[in-house]
Parts: C-alpha cells; sequence; structure tokens
C-alpha cells in the first residue's frame, strides 16, 4: 500500500505544483523517484514529528496541499495537539499519512503498532479517515486525496487484502464496498485484514454460511446506510479491525447504528480488547494470538450463529474447531 | 497594499491604548494574563505601528508580511492592536470573553487580520516557519513574525522549528522573544534556566539582536534591519518587565493569572492613564 501510494503521488505531483510531500525522515529508498523528480515538492524536517505538523500547516494557510508521511504513531499521536490546533481548527489542507497500520510492523513491537489511530484521529472535527483494504484502495484513496480539501488521515496497511475492485468501479469516499454478497452473517472490516474477512468468508461457505463482506476504507464518515441495510438483511455484524476495539471501526459501528435503532442480530467488536500487542511476531502470527486471523472469525462466527439460530450441527461444528 | 502603516499619536500612545484596552477587556471578562499581554505591548505597538506591513481594508491580501501569536495567551493585546489599526470596531474589544463573542482568551482565527489561531504553546514557530517556506518556494518578498515568550522556549517543538529554520537559512522568518523572565507559576531562574539564551540561539544558526523590549526606538530599529545576517532567520531577544505600566504589577508572578478588579483595576487604570 505505501509503494501504491508513493507511485500515485509521483504520477500526480506534476500536474499539482501545489502539492508537498514531508517526511519525518521516514521513507528510506521507497521515496527516491518522488525526490529526485520533484525536489521542490519534498521536504525532509527531520525526526520532529511535531514540527513537521506544524510546518504543514503553515504552509497549507498559505494554499498548498501538504502530505506528511511517518511510520505507526509518529505522524499522529507524537503530534496530536498540532494536529488538533493548527491542522483541525484551521481546517488546514493536510493530508496524514501512516505507514505501517495495525500491527504491520510486527516484530518491532509496539511502540510502532498504530492501534488507536482511527478512534483517537475520527474524533477530531473536520477530520476525514480514511483506511484501504487493498492496493485499488490505496490508490485511489490517494488520488482522492490529492483533490480533497481539508483535513484528512489515511492509514496504509503492510498487509493488503486480494483487490476485488471490479473493471471500471470507482472510488466512492465515505461509501462502504461491497466485496461479497450473502446474507447469513455480515463480516465488516477495514484495512489488510480484510484479507482474513475473505478467509473467514470462504470457510463459512463450507458450513453452509454465506457472507456479506464489507470494506470500510472511509471511517469517517461512515456508511451508515450499507450498515444498517447490513443490519437488517444479515443475521448479525462481526467487525474485523486491526486496532483496539474501542472507538474504532467496532465502536463507530455500534454508535451509529445504536443510533439509528437498526439493531443486528448479534454484533461482535472483534480487535484489541485493552491490550498492548506485546507478543514478539509476524502481522499474521499476532492476528493469530490476539484472535483476529481467519480461524478466529470463522469461530466467532459459527459461535454468534449457533447462538442465535440454536443449531445443534453448527453447534457440534464449534466445538469439534475447537 | 496601502503600505500607511503610520500612527497619527506615534507609537508610544499605540501602546497606551493597547494596555488600557487589555485591562478593561481582562477586568471585563475575567481574563487572566494581564501581566505577559503589558510585557509585550511596546512590540506589538512597533510591529503594527509601522514595521508590519498590513492593510486592515485587505486583511488577506497575499503580499502582507503575516503575524503569529505564538504566546496566544496575550490575544487580549493583540485584539487591542488590530482594532486600533481598524481591522474591526473597537467597540468589538469589550465583548473579549463574554459569551457569543468571537474573542476568546486565545487568539480566535476568524477575525481580520489574525493570521492563526493559537492557545497552547510551543505552536506558533513551527506553523511561522511553514508559512516562510511557502513564501520562499514562491519568492514572495513578505516576512513572517512570530512573538514567543520566553515559558514556551520550555517546548522541545520551539526547538525543533528553531533548528528547522536555521538548516533552511529562513532569512525571511524574524522571531521576538518577550524576555520577562517570568513564566506561569515562578520566575524562569527557578523553572528552567534560559541563560545563556542568546547563546542558544546563537548555536541554532539563529542571527540574533538583543534590546529593550519597552524602548520604541531601539525595537524599530532592530525590526527594520531584519534579516540581521544574510540566509539566517533573525532572533530579537526583547528584554522586558512582566506587567510594564502598572506598578504593583511589575515583575511579579501574581499578576500572570490575577485579574484586575475593584480597587486594584481602578489604580492600574490611573496609573496607564497617567503614563505619556
Amino acid at each position: 500500500m505505501r509503494d501504491s501510494f508513493v507511485s500515485t503521488l509521483t504520477e500526480l505531483a506534476p500536474r499539482h505544483p501545489e502539492l508537498l510531500l514531508l517526511t519525518g525522515d521516514l521513507g528510506f529508498g521507497v521515496l527516491n523517484e518522488f525526490v529526485a523528480r520533484f525536489p521542490q515538492q519534498f521536504l525532509n524536517v527531520g525526526v520532529a514529528e511535531q514540527n513537521m505538523s506544524g510546518l504543514a500547516a503553515g504552509l497549507a494557510l498559505e494554499g498548498h496541499t501538504v502530505f506528511t508521511y511517518s511510520i505507526g504513531n509518529f505522524p499522529t499521536l507524537r503530534c496530536l495537539e498540532q494536529i488538533r490546533n493548527d491542522i483541525c481548527y484551521h481546517g488546514a489542507n493536510v493530508k496524514i499519512v501512516c505507514i505501517g497500520g495495525g500491527m504491520s510492523y510486527g516484530p518491532v513491537g509496539m511502540s510502532h503498532h498504530a492501534t488507536e489511530d482511527l478512534a483517537i484521529l475520527r474524533s477530531l472535527p473536520g477530520m476525514l479517515v480514511l483506511s484501504p483494504c487493498d492496493l485499488w484502495e490505496a490508490t485511489e484513496a490517494t488520488r482522492y486525496l490529492v483533490t480533497h480539501r481539508g483535513p484528512a488521515y489515511i492509514r496504509l496497511d503492510k498487509s493488503t487484502a486480494p483487490t476485488s475492485a471490479q473493471p471500471g468501479e470507482s472510488f466512492q469516499p465515505g461509501a462502504i464496498r461491497t466485496v461479497r454478497d450473502g446474507s447469513d452473517v455480515t463480516l465488516v472490516a477495514t484495512g489488510g485484514i480484510l484479507a482474513e474477512a475473505l478467509l473467514a468468508s470462504d470457510a463459512l461457505a463450507a458450513h453452509g454460511v454465506f457472507c456479506r463482506v464489507l470494506s470500510v476504507h472511509t471511517i469517517k464518515p461512515l456508511d451508515a446506510e450499507t450498515l444498517t441495510v447490513a443490519a437488517s438483511e444479515t443475521g448479525g455484524i462481526i467487525s474485523i479491525e486491526e486496532h483496539a476495539v474501542n472507538g474504532g471501526l467496532g465502536g463507530a459501528i455500534a454508535e451509529t447504528l445504536m443510533e439509528i435503532g437498526a439493531f443486528p442480530g448479534f454484533f461482535v467488536r472483534m480487535g484489541l480488547r485493552d491490550t498492548f500487542s506485546s507478543v514478539v511476531g509476524t502481522q499474521q502470527y499476532l492476528r493469530k494470538v490476539y484472535g483476529l486471523d481467519a480461524a478466529a472469525i470463522t469461530r466467532t462466527a459459527l459461535a454468534k450463529l449457533a447462538a442465535r439460530y440454536e443449531d445443534r450441527s453448527l453447534t457440534v461444528e464449534v466445538t469439534g474447531r475447537q | 497594499m496601502s503600505g500607511d502603516n503610520q500612527m497619527p499619536n506615534g507609537t508610544h500612545a499605540f501602546a497606551r491604548r493597547i494596555r488600557i484596552h487589555a485591562l478593561r477587556m481582562t477586568s471585563k471578562g475575567g481574563g487572566s494574563h494581564i501581566g505577559a499581554i503589558l510585557s509585550c505591548t511596546d512590540i506589538l505597538a512597533v510591529l503594527y505601528g509601522g514595521i508590519l506591513n498590513v492593510d486592515p481594508a485587505m486583511p488577506d491580501h497575499p503580499g502582507r508580511d503575516r503575524f503569529v501569536l505564538s504566546k496566544g495567551h496575550a490575544g487580549a493585546g493583540l485584539y487591542a492592536a488590530l482594532a486600533e489599526r481598524g481591522f474591526f470596531p473597537v467597540e468589538k474589544l469589550l465583548t473579549h470573553y463574554q459569551d457569543g463573542s468571537d474573542l476568546c482568551g486565545h487568539v480566535s482565527p476568524e477575525l481580520p487580520g489574525v493570521d492563526v489561531s493559537t492557545g497552547s504553546l510551543g505552536h506558533g514557530l513551527s506553523i511561522a516557519a511553514g508559512m516562510a517556506y511557502s513564501a520562499r518556494l514562491r519568492s514572495a518578498s513578505h516576512q513572517v513574525f512570530c512573538l514567543l515568550s520566553d515559558g514556551e522556549c520550555d517546548e522541545g517543538s520551539t526547538w525543533e522549528a528553531a533548528l528547522f529554520a536555521a538548516h533552511h537559512g529562513l532569512s525571511n522568518l524574524v522571531v521576538v522573544v518577550d524576555y520577562n523572565r517570568i513564566q506561569g507559576i515562578a520566575p524562569v531562574s527557578e523553572v528552567v534556566e534560559l541563560e545563556p539564551f542568546a547563546d542558544k540561539w546563537t548555536a541554532f544558526g539563529w542571527a540574533v539582536q538583543q534590546v529593550d523590549g519597552h524602548n520604541h526606538e531601539a525595537l524599530r530599529a532592530a525590526l527594520s534591519t531584519v534579516p540581521v545576517a544574510p540566509g539566517r532567520p533573525s532572533c530579537l531577544i526583547a528584554r522586558t518587565t512582566k506587567g510594564k505600566g502598572v506598578s504593583f504589577m511589575e515583575n511579579t508572578v501574581l499578576w500572570h493569572y490575577r485579574i484586575p478588579r475593584g480597587a486594584e483595576f481602578d489604580a492600574a487604570l490611573a496609573e496607564l492613564e497617567a503614563h505619556h
């Protein structure tokens, strides 16, 4: 996703001279082409994220479209107040780019895991929050951001789901994409972990359970309509995110559906539950450890469906798998 | 731009009016920071009395000089300077801190003449550096001025921005530090000493001048000769007295937060009105 972002920005930079890319001294090797071709549109501000965000606000107030680029929590939590006061309060045209969303940086450790960013960033007034699931979404979201006006945050995952876009499909910011249709249960995910939802969907199909799989590339504003329809048309909703369950995708869905009064048959938030991702391992390993892989999603769906329908065969199946 | 920056009765009378407005505003609204406002009033008066190329008739003119009040708690002083310069009616000043006003305690961004909202310390210099960098990218000739408190030089972000501005040789950026030596709840010397202060800015790559921050001629001379050195940002360390102009407020920690009311307000107003 990082490469999709950089190549898209490199493609668009010559047509958008107002576009500036700021990095907090990260992107070794990745940004070379951009830097070589557009040195006037690039600025390495050093390891100084507060300054990067304040600079970005000042540049944006002068008419530039400014991307701030760093990894994990560095472009967000480290400089949150600059984002709140200097960028959001002024409605400044700054796009904050997080490379390595969720537990992408695996064994590097929790310092590099962005697992509260969605909740925190979406609470800021005026902030658009994007979290693509695959390379197509990452590319299209980047393209959209170049012409979007105002503060935005984009979380780019190291992992990616297989691209599911249809030929000619256009990217609709703010709309949830239905990647697979089904009516037994809705698996709704954000970011590369959608891949696990798709694998779970395959496994569940073998049990005769057909999933609707939704990709939420826009966390804010959230597509309430698609969620409301899913609540009524499917047996229940399971949200999946490489993020704390508090206030992220699951939290946002719960808030939205509760306020509307659209109550799904059941609702499960899968994510980190009041814990740091302190175990050492790859992103894939950590998903398993923290109960976010396809097997965990499959078990959760079967257990919930069994409880809801008191279906003995599903219960046996769940027990068997565990 | 009209370029009409002459004050009818000189910057001393301008400064006196700012002080009196700020005293009335903080008293009526129950606002604090009068000491910190009085300490930088002369700097504001000199900036808005001829240094800054700004025009109330065209507050958003792209060629204007930019001003970032990084010590946003002195907002009442900036509002008074802007109103006196005609950016908005003077009558609006007394709505400061009042329900429904657009003059909040720290600087409001919606007002004509205000470039940036501040209030949390250590933010302003980065924003100002971004504006200065943009001006250079576009070969624009205006300057960017940023007024810092000494207290916010405790903030690491201030020094991040200082490093950046020097590295990029932002000679169109001018910092003025209101060096009154008293921060929020104690003197600088007791909290975190900044000395050798000029040496720090010099070591960071800035061209530094030191002046009496209440001497208008000295301030004007220093601010008229920026950049002090070619290819470097300029830092003017203005030695000031917290609470300047009201004898019982001067050099006290108390009047950073204390609200002037009753007999204290009357006495302060009498002193400021008697001053010429």
